[in-house]
């Protein structure tokens, strides 16, 4: 039996209420009007950040030597070249005996991915396969896609052993059809005319791909328990059902009021969503739209009820929002409005990337090292131990810190140091087990911020060098997710 | 018998009392638009030197304390040599942090103490208004590959506030007490360094306006940061038993020790955070070697590095003047005002004399030396007998700390 192993998501904890959005650029376009909230990466976020994160979620409790393949799915992948599922298996600290690869170019790359990863264990050349995705796309000012397109990111393990929803069978149509386009080196995402795309794609594909999904396993549609595809037009995605004879209640709520349209990763946290309330024998079809469509089957097993309570999944991403409270604040995020940084901003220190290799472990993993002699963890990684009443020379072990909670030890909000979003706050952490070191602190206000705080780290960009085009990627400190 | 066994132990000698300050130089501190580096050099050399009355062909060799100041002179100690033309003498460029200036002078005196030379020049400059930075330069540049990639995105500022965001909390210091005492600090630091002609800020500032002032770092405030300058400071030293053919009122050297971090703060969780763990190991050093017993009673006045005034506040206590949690109820008293039990900052310090860093070392022995000389005017602390500076470099977190003690 192949088929999902475990699942997780990710939602930025920023929202923009629409409102926001409509009554700063509104004015430009008055039909662009969205009812709702969407979900705003926070500046330190990006894809692969955001596909992390639901990686790690994915992961809880599972051993990360058993991971033989990482795939990553994504439309706005930080980089074209190098391999940011590469990335995402050094934060992982996965094996260096697997597997890796970036799906892209089409919203369907996350179904894609998935189909690839159970084949992949299909065949026996892999037994567990991470599959993450995220997007965080980007309109223009003004533009509907800035308010349909939300940020956000979903991760699946593939395997054949404790699976929770069997596969079950796919079918895929693929079509050259361009309603969303980005050449090399765009920033924003360009498009047809809505009517061609809903009723000559978006209407058509999905339909297309989930009968002959159905079809091609002797089922009626009446047998499923939920569907998950994206919502590109609210009034279209009800037609849709209704051409399929869905009831509104197999329809997986889209979360467009709440999230938005979170492109390669929307079909996938759908699927999140709904294994989070699935039962045992539940039948749950995903389909990825873009350039055709994928439907994907799974038939949840009695291993479900097991995952289920460890994983934050979209559910309790959802309750953890706040307000981003600011258009602006929004677009500076996203380079839209080009910011005074003041000369600290200004200037950005040149990445070694020599250095970053030898270091990768500890840059990328957060893998620090224990000593054998009297078991006291430390970061960044030490040869001699650095607890004074033992002192011996190269007798490390290994030890990662990415996955441990920690205690705010103490901290500052830095008007000084520049930062996207004033002031920068950082501090110091006492991780449970043993080990201190200082890191930055996200998605926080200072106001909120006390000693002695419950954090746990999150992967985020630490630097952008826009001139080398480097992304530096680190761990961050973030207050426990309640 | 074996050397590791006790009694057999032949323990250093020290430098008690081997070298004498005969000569010092400062700059006025400040945003010196007008000079560059070499000018300062000039300044605080030709000072210290017609101060010793010896001609510049007398010194053998000299030590130049630069921190940033790459960004203007460049690197090494040929910046030294050529702005004053040293006739092919041995010339050695220091660099440890904030404490770069105590750093030059130690490197002098030890000198003379070995024997190796019987006069030397130290000589500390800093030309920070060149970097277009409003405080020190960005980090993230000068910290070290590896640490660019996973230091936090901090400033000096932000470093110190964690200090007293953690003394804060073991006390059970609400914001606005714990701030009020940090503002008293800066406050009486203001209050002598209006009465000083050559520090940067002279202005008396109301402990009230100390509170309003803008966040630069919570829970520190733009008064309790120090001034950040341009200036340039210079000792001449020479050995103890030559000192008074040069002058009747020498200074002398009891001890010049530095401590610095093993890394046990930042990555291991024994220390508390409301401290600065290499200030009390340094102290303890040189208290011994002065053959200081009792520093609150026999220490007269003391210049310590108040980058922040967290930093003096703490300082206090690591240097056993205070007991630990309880400094504020000395600031209160008034206990290290100009006319307390032993004044501290009595230049203003590194909050109103300013921080130009390779000099501030110096800077503050140069006030020790003119207070026990009596030409500290307006300052004038009363037959004082044993001085102290506190020059520090880093973060509470890692740094490195010098403690030095003169006296007549």
């Amino acid at each position: 039996m192949s088929g999902i192993v475990s699942y997780g998501a990710y939602i930025p904890k920023y929202r923009i209420d629409r409102k926001l959005i409509y009554k700063a650029m509104g004015w430009l376009n008055p039909a662009t009007f969205m009812p709702g909230e969407k979900a705003v990466a926070n500046y330190d976020e990006d894809s692969v950040t955001m596909a992390v994160a639901a990686g790690i979620d994915c992961l809880n409790g599972i051993d990360r030597e058993k991971v033989d393949a990482v795939f990553f799915a994504s439309t706005t992948p930080p980089y074209v070249e190098r391999q940011n599922a590469e990335i995402m298996a050094s934060a992982f600290d996965c094996r260096a005996d697997i597997r890796t690869a970036d799906f892209t170019d089409t919203l369907k790359a996350g179904t894609t991915a998935v189909l690839s990863a159970v084949d992949a264990v299909k065949a026996g050349s892999a037994k567990n396969v991470m599959v993450c995705t995220g997007d965080m796309r980007l309109g223009k000012a003004g533009s509907a896609q800035e308010e349909i397109f939300g940020d956000g990111a979903a991760a699946l393990l593939i395997g054949d052993n404790g699976v929770v929803a069997e596969f079950g069978g796919s079918f895929s149509v693929s079509y050259d059809f361009v309603d969303h386009w980005r050449g090399t080196g765009e920033r924003f995402d360009q498009q047809w005319e809505d009517r061609f795309i809903r009723d000559e794609g978006y209407t058509r594909f999905i339909v297309e791909a989930l009968q002959g999904l159905t079809k091609k396993c002797g089922m009626e549609s009446s047998a499923l328990s939920s569907v998950a595809y994206p919502c590109l037009y609210a009034g279209d995605f009800k037609k849709i059902a209704g051409t399929l004879g869905l009831s509104e209640s197999q329809c997986v709520d889209p979360l467009a009021g709440q999230v938005g349209y979170t492109g390669t990763a929307d079909p996938l946290m759908h699927l999140v969503g709904a294994l989070e309330a699935a039962k045992p024998g539940d039948r749950i079809a995903v389909v990825g739209f873009g350039a055709g469509a994928d439907a994907v089957l799974f038939e949840v097993t009695e291993e479900i009820e097991k995952t289920r309570a460890d994983r934050r999944g979209i559910r309790k991403h959802l309750a953890a929002r706040r307000e981003l409270g600011s258009y602006e604040k929004m677009a500076a995020f996203r380079n839209l409005l080009p910011t005074e940084k003041g000369i600290r901003g200004d200037t950005v220190a040149f990445t070694a990337l020599s250095t970053l290799w030898r270091n990768r472990k500890e840059v990328m993993g957060l893998c620090g090292s224990r000593c054998k002699a009297c078991g006291t963890p430390q970061y960044p990684v030490q040869r001699v131990c650095v607890n004074p009443d033992c002192g011996v020379i190269d007798e490390m072990v290994p030890y990662r810190f990415s996955d441990r909670k920690g205690a705010l030890f103490t901290y500052t909000g830095d008007n000084l140091a520049f930062s996207p979003n004033p002031p920068a706050i950082y501090g110091f952490v006492d991780f449970e087990g043993g080990g201190r070191y200082w890191f930055d602190l996200t998605d926080v206000d200072l106001e909120e911020v006390e000693v002695d705080m419950a954090v746990e780290m999150s992967f985020r960009k630490k630097y952008v060098d826009e001139k080398s085009g480097i992304h530096g990627y680190f761990w961050k400190a973030v207050p426990v997710m309640v | 018998m074996t050397f590791h066994e006790e009694e057999d132990i032949i323990m250093a000698e020290g430098i008690k009392d081997k070298v004498a300050i005969i000569g010092m130089g400062c700059t006025r501190f400040g945003e010196r638009w007008d000079a560059g580096a070499e000018d300062l050099i000039v300044e605080a050399f030709k000072e210290a030197i017609e101060d010793a009355g010896i001609e510049k062909k007398e010194i053998q060799a000299a030590w130049f304390g630069s921190c940033f100041d790459e960004v203007n002179v460049g690197k090494a100690a040929t910046p030294l040599s050529l702005t004053l033309k040293l006739p092919f003498i041995p010339v050695t460029r220091v660099e440890n942090f904030c404490a770069t200036g105590s750093e030059a002078l130690r490197g002098a005196v030890y000198a003379v103490a070995s024997g190796a030379y019987d006069i030397c020049l130290a000589l500390g400059s800093e030309k920070l208004k060149d970097t277009g930075y409003g405080g020190l330069p960005d980090f993230s540049q000068v910290l070290g590959t590896r640490n660019r990639l996973i230091f936090p995105n901090i400033t000096a500022p932000g470093g110190f506030a964690m200090l007293a965001t953690r003394y804060f909390a073991k006390y059970g210091l609400g914001p606005e007490e714990g701030k009020e005492i940090l503002a008293m600090v800066s406050a009486k630091s203001h209050k002598n360094g209006a009465r000083n002609p050559k520090a940067h800020l002279r202005k008396e500032i109301s402990v009230e306006k100390i509170l309003k002032a803008p966040m630069i770092a919570w829970p520190l405030g733009l008064f309790d940061c120090c001034g950040v300058s341009d200036g340039a400071a210079a000792a001449i030293v020479c050995r103890a038993d030559l000192a008074k053919n040069f002058r009747s009122d020498p200074v002398h050297v009891k001890s010049m020790q530095i401590a610095l971090s093993s890394g046990e703060e930042l990555m291991y969780t024994d220390w508390d955070g409301t401290y600065v763990k290499t200030a009390v190991k340094c102290a303890a050093r040189a208290y011994d070697e002065a053959g200081i017993k009792n520093p609150r009673e026999e220490i007269s006045m003391m210049e310590l590095h108040d980058c922040f005034s967290i930093t003096e506040l703490v300082t206090y206590e690591d240097l056993g003047i205070s007991p630990r949690g309880k400094a504020g109820n000395d600031v209160r008293d008034g206990f290290f005002n100009l006319d307390g039990k032993i004044p501290c900052q009595p230049d203003g310090g590194l909050k109103c004399f300013g921080h130009p860093i390779g000099a501030s070392g110096l800077r503050m022995m140069y006030e020790m030396y003119k207070q026990f000389q009596g030409k500290a005017g307006d300052r004038q602390i009363k037959d004082p007998r044993i001085g102290l500076t506190h020059n520090m470099g880093g973060f509470p977190a890692m740094n490195l700390i010098s403690v030095n003690i003169v006296g007549r």
